[in-house]
């Protein structure tokens, strides 16, 4: 077992004519079961093509109907792709994973709006997607740092999660998912959403979360732990040096109003029952410190 | 984005937002000009630099007379006025708005953002305006009005309504106040802004409903699809060194310490500045260096964390995942030639051809010192700074 993908998933990339797309469609392919998984590509203007065997379509639900593919991975430029997880919503997609980064705000508000009561989930955007170690890869991490196991890993950073990811690797703790929810303000599944997956998956044994500064999603997921959870989560949050009013890279990044500072966080997610460390290099020991 | 406040006056007015009427001035013979065009008896001089609290700080002057206005006009023109947001080294004032003075009966408060939680644009309103909204919110909460505003609708003529007779809007004012809201709402849609903020919003004496400032910022993402928007970036008021890194598309900001990091990943250079600071240290910059880090890209870089004098050694960290080792260990080399770099340097790598990173950076003969994971790698970079002194 696993959450969100695995080896039986059928993706579909869209956007996969751009130079990103292409790349990261190569490696995500050739990792694990990566050659069966990725099974069409979308491009509105060229449709009855291919790539690299890949067969493209012009439309999700075209690519939808012809294959099978069920999940779609999302590489389109900035200005197009909020329209991008709207076409996919459209089409019933079980899961959208959006890896591009900078979509405006504006345009995520109407997306999660006109989301509400389909059946769709989102991953990102802005985020470097999911992987089930061992069996799919979808997004743009290093496959070879992970390795199966029962930790899940749930985060809002790229390579901040790649290095937890690779600190448990490590210590011989392989991982169930990893999943970059991105670092975006209007996102689609938060620290909750993946915890509450974690917590009904029967292979996974522990949880590390990252979070970083800004928001409360942190604190709501670290609530919900503290009422639901009944495997042990471990966390860290990024950004105890960051001034207030400064945008840490992220777009949702920012301490504003005296709210979403990393020490608030550390705190409730302390009283909640999740050991935490102030150490980034410390997070697979801690990890491995609640495992039994 | 942040635009200044005559700017983000000019925005709401297009949005049907009342305003005081003013004008910019760069010169006092400027602002003198600007007070005899609108005539009347009493002025306000206010300072325009993009940070806030600057009535506190001195910035913003009442005249009751032409002289006054000259006389105002060159103490703020040209002054370092500081600020709780500008740092102690305050910003220079460059830029006036002249406006006309308004009667004031009471200051209210009215504001926007997007809210995370229901992820809609919140109208944050309190009948508390003028002081620092952001204590009213802390100590007396239920002062605050809001309503969550439904992207697919808009701002209704009834929640506007509530939110006005809430906050104190007379009834005679209520149509002004429902003018005001729904302005706000359009303008904040309209102009992708991600916070927008009237404080005070007035009632004048003979109850009219007035725009007495104006606090505008734009989503970076959305800018592309607005060059009017663009057009209003003010370069003197944003650090010369994050506009540098901005043209070769890293991601910098200036801190107080001495420690100059260089990292892939915004949440790992959060954390590299978070594990400096555990180790003693303190940073003297953020930098995403971002996925493809050329020998080009880490040069302007280096550059760009040196040219702080402040700093007294560099921390790099990467994590080498679809980005390999050795390209970064052979920009890292480069990168230190090119600025002859005497400082002490301390690089940690890991992640594909890491072995052969390593290497390279041994082979260069350069004194680089490296470490073997993060807390190694600060607890180095503090030491050097530390054995330097």
């Amino acid at each position: 077992m696993s959450i969100l993908i695995d080896k039986n998933t059928r993706v579909m990339t869209q956007g996969i004519t751009g130079k990103t797309g292409q790349f990261h469609t190569q490696t995500s392919r050739a990792y694990a079961n990566g050659r069966a998984c990725f099974v069409a590509g979308v491009n509105p203007k060229k449709a009855g093509e291919d790539f690299e065997g890949i067969p493209i379509y012009g439309t999700v639900a075209d690519a939808k109907k012809a294959t099978g593919a069920t999940v779609s991975v999302i590489y389109v430029p900035p200005p197009f792709a909020a329209a991008a997880i709207d076409e996919a919503v459209d089409a019933d997609l079980d899961l959208v994973i959006c890896i591009t980064e900078g979509i405006p705000v504006r345009d995520m508000i109407r997306t999660r709006h006109r989301m509400k009561g389909r059946k769709t989930l989102l991953v990102g955007p802005n985020c470097p997607g999911v992987i089930t170690p061992e069996e799919l890869k979808i997004g743009i991490m290093p496959g070879h740092i992970h390795k199966k196991g029962p930790v899940g890993v749930v985060s809002r950073s790229g390579t901040l999660t790649y290095e937890a990811v690779g600190q448990l690797t490590e210590l011989g703790l392989g991982q169930s998912s990893c999943v970059g929810i991105g670092g975006d303000p209007v996102n689609g599944l938060k620290h909750i959403d993946v915890l509450k997956m974690f917590n009904d998956d029967p292979r996974t044994e522990a949880v590390i979360m990252v979070g970083e500064i800004g928001g409360n999603d942190e604190e709501t997921a670290a609530r919900w732990v503290k009422e639901h959870m009944r495997k042990p989560v471990v966390g860290f949050i990024a950004g105890v040096t960051a001034p207030p009013g400064k945008r840490m890279g992220h777009a949702g990044a920012i301490i504003s109003g005296g709210k979403g500072t990393a020490q608030e966080k550390l705190a409730v997610m302390e009283a909640c029952g999740i050991k935490t460390t102030r150490n980034p290099a410390e997070m697979g020991r801690t990890l491995k410190s609640v495992l039994k | 984005m942040k635009i200044h406040e005559y700017q983000g006056k000019q925005i709401l007015r297009e949005y049907g937002v009342p305003t005081p009427r003013g004008f910019p001035a760069m010169s006092v013979e400027e602002a003198v000009d600007a007070a005899k065009k609108l005539g009347g008896k009493v002025w306000v001089v206010k300072a325009q630099i993009h940070a806030g609290g600057r009535g506190k700080g001195g910035g913003v002057k009442v005249a009751k007379s032409i002289e006054e206005v000259r006389a105002r006009s060159s103490e703020i023109l040209g002054m370092q006025l500081i600020t709780h947001q500008t740092g102690p080294e305050g910003q220079k004032v460059r830029r006036l708005l002249i406006e006309e003075g308004a009667d004031i009966k009471k200051e209210l408060y009215a504001g926007m953002v997007v809210d995370r939680g229901t992820q809609k644009v919140v109208l944050m309103a309190s009948s508390e305006g003028g002081m620092d909204i952001e204590e009213v919110a802390a100590k007396t909460p239920e002062k605050i009005r809001k309503v969550f505003i439904d992207p697919a609708q808009g701002l209704s003529d009834a929640d506007a309504d509530e939110i006005a007779l809430g906050i104190g809007i007379p009834e005679s004012a209520l149509a002004q106040g429902r003018t005001v809201f729904k302005g706000l709402y359009k303008c904040f849609d309209a102009t992708d802004a991600s916070l927008a903020e009237i404080n005070p919003l007035i009632i004048t004496g003979d109850n009219r409903v007035v725009a007495l400032d104006a606090k505008l910022n734009f989503d970076d993402n959305a800018l592309f699809r607005h060059p009017d928007l663009q057009a209003l970036r003010d370069l003197d008021e944003e650090d010369p060194l994050e506009i540098e890194a901005s043209k070769y598309d890293l991601n910098y900001i200036s801190l107080d310490g001495e420690i100059a990091c260089m990292v892939n990943g915004a949440g790992l250079a959060m954390a590299t500045m978070d594990t400096i600071k555990l180790y003693g240290g303190s940073p003297a910059n953020f930098l995403d260096v971002g996925g493809g880090a050329t020998a080009e890209k880490v040069t302007a870089a280096f550059k760009i964390m040196l040219s702080n004098k402040k700093v007294k050694a560099i921390l790099v960290n990467i994590f080498g995942g679809i980005m390999k080792c050795d390209t970064i260990a052979n920009g890292v080399v480069t990168a230190a030639r090119q600025v002859k770099l005497s400082l002490p340097l301390v690089v940690r790598m890991k992640g594909t051809n890491e072995e052969l990173g390593k290497q390279i950076l041994r082979d260069s003969g350069l004194p680089i010192i490296s470490a073997d994971n993060m807390a190694e790698a600060a607890e180095r970079v503090v030491a050097a700074v530390k054995g330097g002194r």
